[in-house]
């Protein structure tokens, strides 16, 4: 015999599992975390969220305390340092840069993430519908999304925020009407084609009610391109906000976003305070980079089309 | 083809109608007008002023006289915080300011984003297709509100070369910075579009049998390859058309140019609410009419299109 039955004996003992198959998901995460740019965006992003939620407990002094000692001396001796706790340097008003920028990232990450969940909720089931009943239905549905479209939706939602008052709230009922349009558009076409595949004929053919297809059978479907594109909107969103907010127009006082710290960053600068620019711009910055990669990595990932 | 036309246009003018009256009941509905002040007026004096601006009717005929004003004259009415001066007056000064600085910004958005494009296409993987992607992975996360004051602290403040903000009835050196300003992100994504179709329209069989014919690669390129390369472009357009206009507020804040996004700034502020919708009603209009001219073009540059 020329085998060595040690080793045979040996194979004896491994217990037989059964061949273990790699599912989509599976697949999926394997070919995101190849791709070295979006794993690194995801680590900062999770960083990101990090700094949001627990930032606060390292800033040494509360967010809305003025340092009336700093009063017309903070381009000097607000200057970022360990030493005075100011990490980020004071802004004009004397308060702690560090404990805004941590409460201005949160905002910001805030208003992207509640705006996409939105649009993943409404656009998707509003697409699904429209593509699946097709015909009359989705000629409606799909004009009224066209309308929509095609209003210059910054200009309706400033006059919505004078009229009703400017608000965190009135600013995410503004970013939920909009959101969910592309989403729709997204999820209806992805539909079309859903719809002709043999499964969902099969559910049609034993009477399955029709939401119930749509909620069981299409939806989970198009999940990987949904995910895909809220993580490119939640980008689009943060912009969205921070530009209304630079205008004055977003978050109010004493609450701050990243818009509204770049706006009184862009009002100091020329007083010699240029850290009160330069932080939130870099955190706003990193930001949206980490979001395009992670959502660029997400489509390779997951959408079936660049395979 | 004139079929087409018209059909477009009737789905385009109830839209303008929906705008218009929906912006009307906004305003209508809002709590406090705008001569609500700190110390109220007697109410003699009030109602005097309410018939002169005739709040004092009833809400239908207030809503038909508008409506009649604005689409049969363009007469948006009487500002209610600038005395004496019309929403047209303002309109009259501020819009050329914003179409002059906007157009060049469209222009240099377009020509420099669709050249850049198409260079990196051509030289895929070398170092001018690098600089090209680059740059625009870069310019992605500049929107205007992170790009203007970066400008003005590299050019004004540091520099010293350019002016940080006026305007001066439009010398070429006001003009610098809002355009580059507004233009750069725009540039931007048409440089990435125009890249990515490029090198799908190289790749086709059409392509492959002219370059078999022995046609030198310009004539490939400008003849075969640049119509179907440009539509992907074209329906970028209107979207960047609208980020433009919307962008545009910020620029005049910003840069105190003196435009309508001044003007609407302004207004929110203080409730002028007849110069917030006749800014909302142009802009909305121009949008509206913009898409139309991009349909009509996207017509008749794809043979696939049936009218």
């Amino acid at each position: 015999m020329l085998l060595n039955r040690n080793a045979v004996s040996q194979l004896e003992d491994v217990p037989i599992e059964a061949v273990k198959g790699r599912s989509l998901w599976a697949d999926a995460r394997a070919r995101f975390f190849r791709n070295k740019a979006a794993t690194a965006s995801l680590f900062v992003l999770i960083a990101l969220g990090l700094f949001a939620l627990f930032g606060g407990l390292l800033a040494q002094y509360e967010r809305d305390f003025v340092d009336f000692t700093l009063i017309g001396s903070n381009a000097y001796k607000g200057v970022p340092s360990i030493e005075t706790g100011h990490y980020f340097g004071t802004d004009s008003s004397g308060r702690d840069l560090y404990a805004r920028v941590v409460q201005g990232t949160g905002i910001s990450l805030m208003v992207g993430i509640v705006g996409a969940l939105v649009a993943v909720v409404v656009g998707t089931l509003f697409g699904a519908s429209a593509g699946y009943f097709g015909g009359k239905i989705d000629n409606v549905m799909m004009r009224f999304v066209d309308i929509l479209m095609s209003i210059p939706f910054m200009f309706v939602l400033i006059l919505m925020l004078v009229i009703f008052g400017r608000s965190i709230f009135m600013l995410f009922v503004g970013i939920g009407l909009i959101s969910w349009l592309d989403m729709a558009r997204i999820a209806r076409g992805q539909t079309l084609s859903i719809k002709n595949k043999e499964f969902v004929e099969v559910a049609v053919a034993t009477g399955v009610h029709p939401l119930r297809i749509i909620l069981r059978h299409v939806v989970p479907n198009l999940l990987g391109i949904v995910i895909v594109y809220a993580t490119l909107l939640i980008p689009s969103l943060i912009i969205f906000e921070s530009f209304i907010s630079f205008l004055g127009l977003g978050v109010q006082e004493p609450n701050t976003s990243l818009g509204a710290l770049i706006s009184e960053g862009a009002e100091q600068m020329q007083y010699g305070l240029t850290w009160q620019l330069y932080f939130p711009i870099a955190f706003f910055v990193i930001t949206i980079f980490a979001f395009f990669f992670v959502g660029d990595g997400l489509r390779d990932a997951l959408d079936p089309k660049d395979r | 083809m004139l079929g087409y036309i018209l059909r477009r246009l009737a789905i385009a003018i109830p839209v303008l109608l929906i705008l218009v009256v929906l912006s009307f009941i906004l305003m209508y509905t809002a709590p406090g007008g705008p001569f609500n002040s700190d110390r109220p007026l007697p109410p003699e004096v009030m109602a005097n002023i309410e018939a002169k601006y005739g709040l004092d009717q009833p809400f239908w005929k207030q809503i038909a006289t508008y409506v009649w004003n604005v689409t049969t004259q363009f007469d948006f009415g009487p500002s209610f915080q600038y005395k004496n001066r019309t929403v047209n007056d303002i309109i009259a000064q501020g819009f050329p300011v914003t179409l002059t600085y906007g157009f060049w910004s469209f222009v240099i958005a377009v020509t420099f984003g669709i050249s850049l494009g198409v260079a990196a296409a051509i030289r895929q993987n070398t170092w001018l297709d690098y600089t090209a992607v680059g740059i625009s992975i870069g310019a992605q996360v500049l929107p205007n509100f992170v790009m203007a004051p970066l400008l003005i602290m590299f050019f004004t403040l540091y520099l010293g070369w350019l002016p940080g903000g006026g305007w001066e009835g439009g010398q070429w050196n006001y003009v610098i910075l809002p355009v580059t300003a507004l233009a750069t992100s725009y540039m931007a994504s048409i440089a990435r579009i125009t890249r990515s179709s490029m090198l799908e329209v190289l790749n086709t069989n059409f392509i492959r049998t002219a370059q078999a014919k022995g046609l030198p690669k310009q004539q490939i390129i400008v003849r075969h390859a640049m119509k179907p390369t440009l539509m992907p472009v074209l329906s970028y357009l209107g979207p960047a058309f609208v980020g433009m206009i919307t962008g545009s507020v910020l620029i005049d804040v910003f840069f105190s140019t003196g435009g309508i996004g001044q003007y609407f700034v302004n207004s929110a502020f203080n409730r002028d609410y007849s110069v917030i919708m006749g800014i909302t009603i142009l802009v909305g209009a121009l949008t509206i009419m913009f898409n139309l001219v991009v349909d009509l073009l996207y017509a008749w540059i794809d043979p696939k299109i049936r009218y």
